[in-house]
């Protein structure tokens, strides 16, 4: 057992830790960006709120959640961890340091993105999560589900809002352009047949989730 | 004069060696545990023998100049290692790889020491490939072969063209795994600057630590020099920057004979200097020979482009001259030709100082054989180059880059411009069968010492020759002296003999740091540099020798009242390194134009004007120099020749002939 | 013969030792010919400074064709300079103009400490070889080399692999100053072979366990190593080397 717990104190146990997390929270965000994009058919809102209904139902669901919320804080923690230790790994930096001429800034920006990320969770999870969980939602729908649809409009009737969601899901979307493809490679996912296909999904992935998710608010907020 | 001990076993030379082995006095494991053996380098001589010894269990202790032991020089050669496999069924046989050696090096090296080299080399190949090292494979998964110069079998093993370096890394590998068990001591970036003797007897090191610039004392009961070729001494070689003599100059000095020093070889096929700033030269491997095809233009200083000149209007004066070996005869013959030839006015390129090194013919023929693979058997000729040219790059890859960076031409279009330059050194510290100095206890292996070349070494020998002497050679043999020291406790170092060891090094630093000159330390080197190339170089004859070492003299006065050596003996000071090499770099210089007027025949890569045929071969006298030179440092600036007379019983002597 | 007409600035790291400060310092060079290299720039500098009294600038360098792994300088934000797949010493001056600052500093890594001006201290790569680098064989124990066949492709994946001639640009360039790049490249040449079977579990522990104490990052994959690597090494070694170590710590019976 010895080997298995030194085995995540060490640099290569603490990536894998970042890549199992990264890859859950990606199911997780399939799992979201589907449920949600009922907005797009249905102007009323019964079907979305039937989605939100069945996921705050359904104790798979539940259960999910909170190895969800666990995973979330062991991503941000050991990714808190990494970024500072990988600091000190270099104590004293370049005068010139030229580094986009051998990686991409987004590779080298997963700290700075998470961090926006997490600035942009802690405002999304308190307007949608912990007023459904906790606070209660005011209003039911015509199926008398809660209606969370109606908590939406009401947010992002706000322009401000539209835009800190955009720009979120801008952060998102480059943070999963290099977490993608990474997480394979961490995990020792890498074949010279398969690695191609996975890093074009990756780039795939990155834009149509992001992209799907910034059109909510905007569309919602235009009244489409 | 007086004859020296060779110590050559009796016997039959063929049995010599097993016959050695097995009656070689044994030192019993727990007295190998306290006795401590001192290895200086690190390079495939070094490190093997480090490590080696430390498997046998003595207690060892390793020095290098580098910051580690993976970067010695051995990691730069490229072609490959010779091994009398006779993998490829062609006729190859210890006794055919022992005799082309005594051949390549015109009769001039001693046949037991060459029949060991030639019997050990199989083993070789098969430790190196159960350490890992990558060497090349054909597609069964067996052990892929290529020719060199001078042998008309395919011996040679190779690993791209990092031959070297992938043999140093798994002698390194071995090293760090002692290191690592604790039975080897390393001590990087510590450069060795006496030999301590107690009673006659080598006993000890003096090191300076490069870092801190503090002289440490370290006892061994036997020292081990494996420090490579003393090819620096022309400045301008494809050695190392950081390559020097010092070692064997102070081991040299302390009563360890140099021997045939003038024994220098001039690697044929290396990149022309581009200007006076060269500080260094670069090979492009032999194994380029064996596809490229060395030409000059038939007409005097022509001046077009390589590829305006028609094919009839070119002259292949390597297989005009030498048509049984063509464009692999040995370095010698190849380098000289091509002076020749640029000396008469047909040399290539701005300086007019190289020749062409071109691939298209096979590239072409390679490009056939692809074709023809494909099922395609009347190509054109665009196919052909085209299919070629991925073959070539898969062959020679990173020889074509290396050229391209350099030169900034591409190699792929244009032939190669080629020119000699100094590559090798076969002369160094004398060692009897044992590998052991003149010095009782002071061995030396490898390029350092003088014992297998002869006057010239084939392609591909100088990896197989550090590696016997490391992992297959020494460790036996310094048993033999090593059982008879049991008894000897180790020594402390405030022993008075260290202490005086230890006052001649700092006299020397401090005295460099105090003549505060005006002239750096390169300045001198370069005019040393000069001097040897030009009058102790491809060819030498007796007038041009004479005022060398008069120059020689002079330049050493001047550098020791000269020279400007910046900062202190107590900090990182490379300046200080270098002016330690240079200044022994300018001893030698002179001994070894000593010994090149001494020996009034050519050999090898010895080459007097004075005695050649009327064909331009050099023609040796084997009546009155067939002895190895072995010069006594009389410690007053003159030497004393020791010969060792040369026997040869079981190789015919005769001309060396490659036509 | 060269022509010599190129003018540059350099600023250039000078720190007298370990403990010192150091700081950036500017020199103009005159005169420098495009088929100069980038180190023999340093010499023609250097000799100046030498006949001003002042003191050269230390490097690392030694073979100065590209394959001992001495050289080490970080030059205009690169390691080795701004040509792919080249070290310092085969950099040459063709690759700058006339007129141009160049910014040159040592490697920057707490596992590398800086000795002096651009020389670094980088015997942590020893250490994690000495930690499982290796073959367990002692000299005199090998059969004969082709009792055992070992397929073209795979020899040839060790060889790419065994190309590293450790000169550190991968910790130099990574964000993190990793040293995975380097480790993974001598795991995997080892692990590809035959030879190295039985040994393969425990080294993979023994060099991560070496990598982590020498004070390395932790690599996230950014992929300057490779971009960087004067030899090519590949970011598949890397991969290759998590997959050998969770079987290791995982899947293994055997204790790292």
């Amino acid at each position: 057992m010895g080997s298995i717990t030194n085995a995540f104190s060490s640099s290569i146990g603490k990536k894998l830790i970042m890549g199992i997390t990264g890859l859950f929270l990606i199911s997780f965000l399939v799992v979201h960006c589907f449920l949600n994009s009922f907005v797009f058919f249905d102007k009323t809102g019964v079907l979305f709120n039937e989605g939100a209904h069945f996921m705050a139902t359904n104790w798979i669901i539940r259960a999910m959640e909170v190895v969800l919320m666990a995973g979330l804080l062991l991503h941000i923690v050991q990714g808190a961890r990494l970024t500072f230790q990988n600091q000190a790994a270099r104590p004293v930096k370049y005068a010139y340091n030229d580094g986009n001429a051998n990686s991409k800034w987004y590779s080298r920006s997963m700290g700075l993105l998470g961090t926006l990320l997490l600035i942009f969770l802690i405002v999304h999870l308190s307007q949608f999560w912990v007023v459904s969980r906790f606070t209660g939602i005011p209003t039911i729908d015509a199926n008398g589900h809660e209606d969370l649809y109606a908590v939406m409009k009401e947010t992002f009737s706000n322009v401000w809002f539209v835009v800190l969601y955009v720009l979120s899901m801008i952060s998102l979307g480059y943070h999963l352009l290099h977490g993608f493809a990474s997480t394979f490679q961490t995990l020792g996912w890498n074949h010279k047949k398969y690695t191609p296909l996975i890093k074009a999904i990756g780039v795939g992935f990155s834009i149509i989730v992001p992209l799907l998710f910034a059109a909510m608010p905007v569309w919602i907020y235009l009244g489409l | 004069m007086s004859a020296i001990n060779s110590n050559i076993p009796e016997g039959d030379v063929t049995t010599k060696w097993t016959k050695f082995k097995s009656s070689v006095a044994l030192v019993n494991p727990s007295n190998k545990r306290t006795l401590e053996v001192i290895v200086v380098g690190s390079g495939l001589a070094g490190a093997s023998a480090a490590a080696t010894l430390a498997e046998m269990g003595y207690k060892v202790k390793c020095f290098c100049f580098q910051d580690s032991p993976r970067r010695a020089h051995s990691i730069a050669a490229q072609g490959g290692i010779n091994a009398a496999k006779n993998y490829q069924n062609d006729g190859d046989s210890t006794y055919r790889l022992f005799y082309d050696t005594i051949k390549g090096g015109d009769y001039r090296s001693r046949e037991a020491n060459v029949y060991r080299l030639a019997e050990v080399s199989a083993n070789i190949i098969d430790q190196c490939v159960a350490q890992g090292v990558p060497l090349a494979r054909e597609y069964g998964g067996l052990l892929d072969n290529r020719s060199f110069g001078g042998t008309q079998v395919q011996r040679t093993f190779y690993a791209a063209g990092q031959t070297g370096q992938q043999l140093l890394l798994g002698a390194y590998s071995a090293l760090e795994r002692q290191i690592g068990m604790g039975k080897v001591e390393m001590f990087t970036r510590h450069e060795m600057l006496e030999v301590v003797k107690i009673d006659g007897k080598a006993r000890g090191i003096i090191a300076r630590n490069l870092i801190t610039g503090e002289l440490e004392r370290h006892f061994g009961h036997a020292v081990v020099l494996g420090t490579g070729g003393y090819g620096n001494v022309f400045y301008l070689s494809t050695n190392a920057m950081g390559s020097n003599v010092t070692a064997a100059w102070k081991a040299n000095k302390q009563g360890a004979f140099f021997a045939n020093p003038c024994y220098t070889q001039i690697h044929p096929t290396c990149i022309p200097v581009s200007g006076d700033h060269q500080s260094k030269l670069t090979l492009m491997s032999e194994s380029l020979r064996n596809d490229g095809r060395i030409w000059v233009p038939k007409k005097k200083d022509d001046t077009r482009k390589a590829s305006e000149i028609p094919e009839d209007e070119r002259d292949y004066y390597l297989e005009r001259r030498y048509p049984a070996f063509g464009n692999l005869v040995p370095r010698d013959v190849a380098s000289r030709a091509a002076k020749e030839r640029c000396d008469a006015g047909y040399g290539v390129g701005s300086s007019k100082l190289a020749v062409y090194l071109d691939f298209k013919a096979n590239t072409e023929r390679y490009g056939r054989i692809e074709a023809s693979k494909a099922g395609n058997h009347h190509p054109d000729k665009e196919t052909c180059m085209r299919l070629g040219l991925a073959v070539i790059k898969e062959k020679y890859g990173n020889l074509f880059d290396m050229y391209a960076q350099i030169t900034g031409e591409n190699p792929y279009e244009t032939p190669m411009r080629i020119y000699p330059a100094v590559h090798y050194t076969m002369g160094g510290l004398w060692v009897d069968y044992n590998l052991m100095t003149t010095v009782p206890g002071l061995y030396c292996a490898g390029e350092a010492n003088f014992s297998d070349h002869g006057a010239n070494r084939l392609g591909a020998s100088a990896l197989m020759q550090g590696l016997a002497d490391g992992y297959f050679v020494l460790p036996y043999t310094i048993g033999q002296y090593l059982s008879k020291e049991i008894s000897v406790k180790a020594i402390p170092t405030d022993h008075p003999a260290f202490a005086e060891a230890e006052a001649r090094a700092k006299g020397i630093l401090d005295h460099f740091i105090n003549i505060k000159g005006t002239k750096s330390v390169d300045h001198f080197h370069k005019k040393l540099g000069l001097i040897m190339w030009e009058k102790c170089g491809m060819a030498r004859n007796a007038e041009g020798l004479k005022s060398a070492i008069a120059e020689i003299q002079q330049l050493k006065k001047d550098f020791w009242s000269d020279v400007r050596v910046p900062g202190s003996a107590d900090e990182y000071n490379p300046e200080l390194e270098k002016a330690g090499r240079v200044a022994d770099f300018i001893e030698l210089g002179e001994l070894m134009c000593m010994d090149a007027l001494n020996r009034e025949e050519s050999c090898g890569g010895h080459f007097r004007e004075e005695h050649q045929t009327e064909e331009g071969e050099a023609l040796r006298d084997d009546e009155n120099f067939a002895y190895v030179a072995a010069w006594e440092n009389k410690g007053d600036g003159t030497f004393e020749l020791h010969k060792e007379e040369l026997k040869f019983e079981n190789i015919k002597i005769a001309q060396r002939s490659y036509k | 013969m060269s022509t010599g007409n190129m003018n540059l600035t350099l600023k250039v790291w000078r720190q007298k030792n370990t403990q010192d400060k150091g700081k950036m310092v500017d020199y103009k060079v005159a005169d420098i010919s495009p088929d100069m290299s980038f180190l023999e720039m340093f010499d023609v500098l250097n000799e100046d400074l030498i006949t001003k009294g002042d003191d050269p600038i230390v490097f690392d360098h030694d073979c100065r064709e590209g394959i001992c792994g001495m050289c080490s300088m970080f030059i205009n934000g690169r390691p080795h300079g701004p040509k792919d797949a080249v070290t310092t010493c085969q950099l040459h001056m063709r690759s700058f103009k006339d007129g141009d600052t160049i910014v040159v500093e040592p490697w920057r890594a707490k596992a590398f400490p800086v000795i002096k001006d651009l020389t670094v201290d980088r015997s942590a790569f020893d250490r994690v070889i000495a930690a499982g680098g290796f073959i367990s064989v002692n000299t005199g124990n090998a059969q004969d080399a082709n009792n055992l066949p070992i397929p073209k492709s795979q020899a040839d994946a060790a060889f790419e692999a065994a190309a590293c001639i450790g000169c550190g640009a991968c910790v130099a360039t990574c964000k993190n100053a990793s040293a995975m790049l380097f480790v993974s490249a001598k795991i995997s040449q080892l692990a590809l072979l035959p030879q190295g079977q039985p040994e393969r579990y425990k080294r993979v522990q023994n060099m991560v366990a070496q990598m982590d104490a020498e004070g390395f990052g932790n690599c996230t994959n950014t992929g300057a190593c490779e971009a960087e690597c004067p030899k090519g090494i590949s970011l598949e070694n890397i991969a290759r080397m998590n997959r050998d170590y969770y079987s290791a710590k995982f899947i293994s019976e055997e204790e790292g």
